[in-house]
């Protein structure tokens, strides 16, 4: 057998199972970096031996046998022999019986992920310690996608894993009560691997961005907590603006805002699989706020259907918004549905209470209160406030149709999630 | 896993602290943790006009009055827990009494964590 072929066998191994083969070793030893080491030690060995040997039958439990008797070579070199030594029994029998391992191994991914997004643990680590452990991202992946340096994502990386093992951590699936907010922080971290990869549509273009990712956490999150709207929500959010992907930017690249895009360049499918997941997430009857992200957005691709935006529905849906997850993003989106809705003055009056340093340098504030002034019909101020936008922004493409706005050319603004 | 509890108040808290309630509520407390079974130790501290600041440098004795640097909170008290891991750490941190007015640190005490280790995966 071909080196090639056995490369090829271990790449599948590390899309499919890496995260529940982490996951099951790092919940049995409190210890993620040490997982990984002993992991990435097994994958060496399989590339030493597969081409020789052939890939074997269940190349996951080999891995995880070769991982588990690293891990304690490990612990023996760190004689504390004596205290682990229940652990490791239990490891070795729980190994040993692996039969149609897929089947039994337990799926330890969701402790894992409640792990990388504990509150203990730096809110600007729990997304890249997230793709790293579940999914097996690169750090330099990573770092680009968050437009920080490798080695400084390499530093945050390492010392949360510290904290992990040095803290006690626990590995375990919060209770009832403290669920609401414990799974908060996980879906926060899964949206931010999203965003990231979103706000410079440009570079997501050129393969930097983590949206492809974030969606398969999305997934895997459903799957692991199929109770919990929630997660519904959140995937719904995710799959409505991947929907549009295809109609945001014309073939020069121009930014097309959303209630400018054509309707038959958004993924159909997408959008019907959006519908299904919020209607899931409805049944349970627990709102939340990516329910109602993904519910404005669910409006918007109404539009195919209707040819027309319900803004008032809009509006209603960020005034829930506002309630339940206040954000200077929230109150933002609610004054231009208000705007659109023909309540232009009380719009204005909501931005005018929002002005201040909490806004000098925010982006979309500039842009939506230049739309607001446009549509009151104080064209000078207008252009004033599509300017300013304009100098905020880092993408060309919504530079451009920023300027244009200042032009005076007239368009729509929804700007979903830029900026 | 054993834990600290490591309790900062600001200087004011030290000179106003005697009241009745004060010290019925720290009381509660330590019984608290007492018949819970998870305390280990732990005191309140005096205040840090009452601490004096030894090392040695050059082999010779230094002791200077007062605590070891002037900062806006000094160490009030603290409390030594053995608990299974940090969220359980985290729930008796938040029961503190001082905990609501000020901050309270968690921090595990070196070398106990291979045990946790062990009775997680029990």
């Amino acid at each position: 057998m071909s080196d090639e072929v056995a490369r090829t066998a271990i790449e599948a191994v590390v899309r499919e199972s890496y995260g529940r083969l982490i996951a099951f070793l790092a919940a049995r030893s409190g210890d993620v970096a040490g997982a990984e080491d002993a992991l990435s030690e097994a994958f060496l060995g399989a590339l030493r031996t597969w081409p020789d040997e052939g890939v074997p039958e269940k190349p996951e439990a080999w891995l995880l046998h070769a991982a588990r008797n690293r891990m304690i070579d490990d612990v023996r070199h760190r004689q504390v022999r004596q205290r682990v030594r229940p652990w490791l029994e239990q490891l070795v029998a729980e190994t040993a019986a692996s039969g149609a391992w897929r089947e039994e191994l337990p799926d330890e991914r969701l402790k894992l992920l409640f792990v990388c997004a504990h509150p203990a643990i730096d809110p600007v680590a729990r997304t890249p310690l997230m793709l790293q452990t579940v999914l097996g991202l690169e750090t330099a992946r990573i770092a680009s996608a968050f437009l920080v340096s490798p080695a400084a994502m390499e530093k945050r990386l390492v010392r949360a894993k510290a904290k992990i093992r040095t803290a006690g951590i626990p590995f375990r699936v919060p209770e009832p009560a403290e669920w609401v907010e414990r799974s908060a922080f996980v879906l926060d971290a899964v949206y931010s691997a999203y965003t990231a990869g979103w706000e410079n549509v440009s570079e997501a273009a050129a393969g930097r961005g983590l949206a492809g990712e974030a969606m398969v956490l999305g997934r895997v999150l459903v799957r692991l907590m199929p109770e919990d709207p929630e997660a519904r929500g959140l995937l719904a959010l995710m799959l409505h603006c991947e929907a549009r992907r295809g109609a945001r930017r014309t073939s020069e690249g121009e930014f097309v805002p959303l209630d400018r895009q054509d309707p038959a360049r958004w993924d159909r499918a997408m959008i019907e699989e959006a519908e299904e997941q919020l209607r899931r997430a409805a049944q349970v009857k627990r709102l939340g706020r990516f329910q109602l992200e993904a519910a404005i957005q669910s409006i918007h691709a109404h539009r195919a259907v209707t040819g027309r935006i319900e803004w008032r529905e809009i509006a209603l849906l960020y005034e829930g918004l506002v309630r339940v997850a206040p954000g200077i993003g929230a109150e933002i989106g609610r004054a231009v549905a208000l705007a659109e809705s023909g309540e232009v003055e009380v719009a204005l009056a909501r931005l005018d209470a929002l002005a201040g340093e909490r806004v000098a340098s925010y982006q979309p504030y500039w842009a939506a209160r230049g739309h607001v002034l446009e549509l009151v019909g104080r064209a000078e101020e207008a252009r004033e406030a599509f300017r300013r936008a304009a100098g905020l922004t880092e993408d060309a493409g919504w530079r451009g149709y920023l300027m244009g706005r200042v032009e005076g050319s007239h368009g729509g603004l929804e700007a979903e999630r830029e900026g | 896993m054993k834990y600290a509890l490591l309790i900062h108040a600001p200087k004011t808290y030290f000179e106003q602290r005697d009241d009745a309630s004060t010290q019925a509520a720290g009381r509660a407390y330590g019984q608290a943790l007492q018949e819970a079974g998870v305390f280990v130790g732990g005191a309140g501290l005096e205040s840090p006009l009452a601490a004096t600041t030894v090392s040695i440098r050059d082999g010779k004795r230094q002791v200077h009055d007062g605590p070891y640097a002037e900062t806006k909170e000094y160490l009030a008290g603290f409390g030594i827990i053995e608990v299974p891991d940090l969220d359980a750490a985290l729930e008796w941190a938040a029961r503190h009494p001082l905990a609501s007015r000020f901050s309270v640190e968690v921090r595990p005490l070196l070398g106990s964590h291979f045990a946790a280790a062990v009775k997680t995966s029990a």
